[in-house]
């Protein structure tokens, strides 16, 4: 009974989710299993994935193994002994590295070569669903290069561990190269099947492919370098971002991955004056918008409903990183500003009183209004790339730090009345603003990874442009303006008659 | 049975397909044809599920081309217009493939495979590599493929393109086998013959539009007018029987023949026929001119492009 309860409520949970239920899960992965197979079967019988995939396995764990040996005996030479603990964890990684990289190509291949071949066609009038299409071909893109690349750290490791050096590798180190190297390409595989959506030939996709291999490059870099410096708990938040970056591009390619992108998109060319057209229409609103008035009430106001998932979040994430700095005072006894310090520093209160001419110190509603509007244009930038990550974390990291401050025990000192007079009357300006602008930012960025089913991603991603702008210029803007205005004239009076001065 | 009313299916703002209504019987073949570009491929992708119409609706067999997408594709074999096959698998791999995805007994795909194989003459082929495979054999191996799991409704894109005449005859053989068991077929082709051979109704779509849907006697009709009979005389008539040209609507006339339309054959031809010999002119034969499709879908293309360019005109003025 308790079974069957479970299950059922397992299937209602994915229900809402949207996801197929548990019966239907196996079902799915059987489906997928079947594309799968004859994928992995067909990379098998191509020489331009064998031959280097054969050559990184076992020539190129070999040749660092050799490397390894040579640079070993050079470090032991010049005494510099200690190195070598140093060195011998970082080849792994790279021996696994290289296999891993083959599978952003045999993605590329399964998904836009097949496209482009239009041997997609045939599969996608077969009553496979786009998720079970999509899974298979993630899996056949990834288990060649994967195994490929166990196989390799295996040699490699197997070299060192029975060979001439007879190193003991930490269980540690093992299981985190083979997951960094497990999520590395499931990264470069769901990138590059979002990279094949929106192209209709290998060679635009091959163009576009730079934008996964460079930055996962860059992240083996900085892994080694990490390695190096012998900080290798940091890799494990490595992996939770990797983790964080499958989920999401997995669902972005999921997405992505249907019928009616596939078949829909026939050119790369891009239809300016299309996008023109739908850009302003959606900026203007609709056709009851005949001035400033109704447009603020139709268009923004819609916007603003559009908008609201992001903004939620946002708020959110504020609230949260408002709690989370002061909770972090508990943990950092070592950052706590106490009374003490107030008194060892008769000048604070003095700084602080100074507040009250802003503008005598250069802080004037230029200089306020200008660093607010870079801080939302940086976060709305940032969101295109970050799939909204960024301007969630720039609109809350000063309120993370605004918590911290606001429980140190100086500051009920200080008073807290005075603290929330020097904040509360710009706050009550700059803060919707900013949740505004930043939410906005937020859907714009995190749109593509789960684009509305009624059209393509790039009509939503110009919709969702033009509702960002028009929410910058008609509330965040204005806002942050005024905001700066009262921060400059208003705030510091307030303040000196909660100082009784 | 398929059925659609006002299929619509828009691209960003490029109307792809515009309110496109039929209705195709079970074992009967529906023919699309139209320039190319002309929405055929949209609007069969949009009845097999694989697009969803922006507007409208369709059912397949009795079921939503959107809601039930996939027991749509279940239920139908498609023929796309690339045959799309994977070249380094052998034909038998990839029957047992999509065999496998259609969910086939290992048996039943096998024996299906092997039966629709030698039935369209490849036999021999079965354990060869697709790559190998000649033009018109993979276009028939994209055909077996799409009669794999035995479906009631089958969409063929250009079915008998790139196929040699004896190829291409088996093949408009094995379609008129199918509609025979009551199959529902909807095939497009550019071949206008064929598709007079197959068809028991023709669809004319220009610019995403079905601009004429019928049988072809109808589109005839509607499009080129009244039947025109030839009469061959047995000598020159010499501008003889003046009262033929003042009774019958000449259309052309020679020496020794001259062709008339009308609308009523069946009380003309006897009538022209008795005046003639009891006149002492020797008839050698009385028959209908031939009319092709060729030329009635070419009326109805012209047709439309006038109806255009007029809107577009008056638009302008």
């Amino acid at each position: 009974m308790a079974t069957t309860l479970k299950s059922a409520q397992l299937n209602t949970a994915l229900e809402r989710l949207n996801l197929p239920s548990y019966g239907k899960w196996w079902r799915t992965l059987q489906n997928a299993w079947v594309v799968t197979r004859r994928e992995v079967r067909d990379s098998f019988r191509d020489w331009r994935i064998m031959v280097p995939i054969f050559i990184l396995t076992l020539c190129f764990p070999l040749l660092a193994q050799g490397m390894t040996e040579i640079f070993t005996n050079f470090f032991i030479a010049n005494g510099a002994e200690p190195m070598v603990d140093v060195f011998l964890p970082l080849l792994p990684m790279i021996v696994g590295f290289f296999p891993v990289s083959i599978s952003l190509v045999i993605a590329l291949e399964t998904f836009v070569g097949e496209k482009e071949r239009r041997s997609l066609e045939p599969l996608l009038s077969t009553p496979l669903t786009n998720l079970e299409l999509y899974i298979g071909k993630t899996l056949a893109a990834m288990i060649p290069p994967l195994l490929a690349a166990y196989v390799g750290i295996g040699i490699y490791l197997s070299a060192l561990i029975f060979g001439a050096q007879q190193w003991r590798p930490q269980a540690e180190l093992v299981i985190q190269v083979l997951l960094l190297t497990t999520a590395q390409a499931l990264v470069m595989v769901t990138g590059s099947v979002v990279v094949s959506s929106q192209t209709t030939s290998t060679r635009a996709s091959n163009l576009l492919a730079s934008f996964i291999i460079i930055p996962m490059s860059l992240l083996v870099l900085v892994e080694g370098l990490i390695m190096v410096n012998n900080l290798r708990h940091l890799l494990w938040w490595i992996l939770v971002a990797l983790i964080i970056a499958d989920i999401l591009l997995f669902r972005m390619g999921a997405r992505l991955f249907n019928r009616e992108e596939l078949l829909g998109r026939t050119i790369d060319a891009i239809n300016l004056k299309w996008a023109w057209r739908v850009f302003v229409s959606q900026l203007r609103g609709d056709a009851r918008v005949k001035g400033v008035l109704s447009w603020y009430r139709y268009s923004v106001l819609s916007a603003l409903r559009n908008s609201r998932d992001g903004i939620l979040v946002v708020s959110f994430a504020i609230l949260a990183a408002l709690i989370g700095g002061m909770i972090a005072t508990h943990f950092a006894p070592d950052w706590r500003l106490t009374p003490e310090m107030a008194t060892q520093q008769p000048d604070l209160m003095q700084n602080f009183t100074q507040f009250a001419a802003l503008s005598e110190m250069g802080f004037g509603v230029r200089y306020i209004f200008g660093q607010n509007l870079r801080v939302l244009i940086g976060a709305a930038m940032l969101a295109v790339f970050t799939f909204g990550v960024m301007s969630i974390f720039l609109a809350s990291f000063t309120f993370g730090v605004l918590g911290f401050l606001l429980a140190q025990p100086i500051m009920s000192a200080i008073g807290y009345g005075v603290v929330l007079a020097a904040l509360l009357p710009h706050a009550l300006f700059e803060l919707p603003g900013l949740i505004i602008g930043a939410g906005a930012a937020t859907r714009l960025g995190a749109l593509v990874t789960s684009p509305p089913k009624d059209m393509g991603v790039w009509e939503a991603w110009l919709r969702a442009f033009a509702d960002m702008l028009k929410l910058l210029v008609a509330l965040a803007v204005p806002l942050l303006a005024l905001g700066a205005v009262v921060e400059v004239y208003i705030t510091p009076r307030i303040v000196l008659m909660a100082l009784g001065s | 049975m398929i059925e659609a009313s006002g299929l619509t299916k828009i691209f960003d703002g490029f109307v792809a397909v515009e309110d496109v209504s039929l209705q195709v019987e079970a074992g009967s073949v529906f023919a699309f044809l139209g320039p190319n570009g002309a929405g055929k491929t949209t609007t069969i992708r949009m009845l097999t599920s694989i697009l969803e119409p922006t507007r409208g609706w369709a059912r397949v067999n009795g079921l939503d081309v959107v809601r039930d997408a996939a027991q749509v594709r279940a239920n139908v074999g498609v023929l796309t217009e690339q045959h799309g096959l994977y070249e380094r698998m052998k034909a038998v791999e990839y029957l047992d493939f999509f065999g496998r995805i259609y969910h086939l007994p290992r048996e039943v795909r096998r024996q299906r495979a092997q039966d629709l194989m030698a039935r369209f003459g490849l036999a021999e082929a079965m354990n060869r590599r697709v790559g190998e495979f000649s033009k018109g054999m993979k276009q028939k191996l994209a055909l077996v493929r799409a009669m794999l799991h035995d479906p009631p409704v089958l969409l063929l894109d250009e079915p008998t393109s790139a196929m040699d005449p004896q190829s291409a005859k088996q093949v408009r053989d094995a379609i008129l086998e199918l509609k025979n068991d009551r199959r529902t077929i909807i095939l497009t082709t550019h071949n206008l013959t064929e598709a007079q051979q197959l068809a028991d109704r023709i669809g004319v779509i220009r610019h995403g539009r079905l601009i004429a849907n019928g049988t072809f006697e109808e589109l005839s009709q509607r499009f080129v007018g009244d039947p025109i009979m030839e009469i061959r005389f047995g000598a020159p008539l010499n501008g003889a029987f003046e009262w033929l040209h003042r009774e019958l609507d000449v259309v052309a006339h020679g020496e020794d023949w001259l062709r008339f339309r009308t609308n009523k054959p069946h009380q003309d031809n006897p009538m022209v026929l008795q005046r003639l010999i009891s006149a002492g002119v020797s008839v050698i034969t009385l028959s209908e001119v031939p009319r092709s499709l060729e030329a009635v879908y070419l009326q109805i293309v012209n047709e439309d492009e006038n109806l255009t360019e007029k809107a577009h005109n008056g638009n302008h003025a």
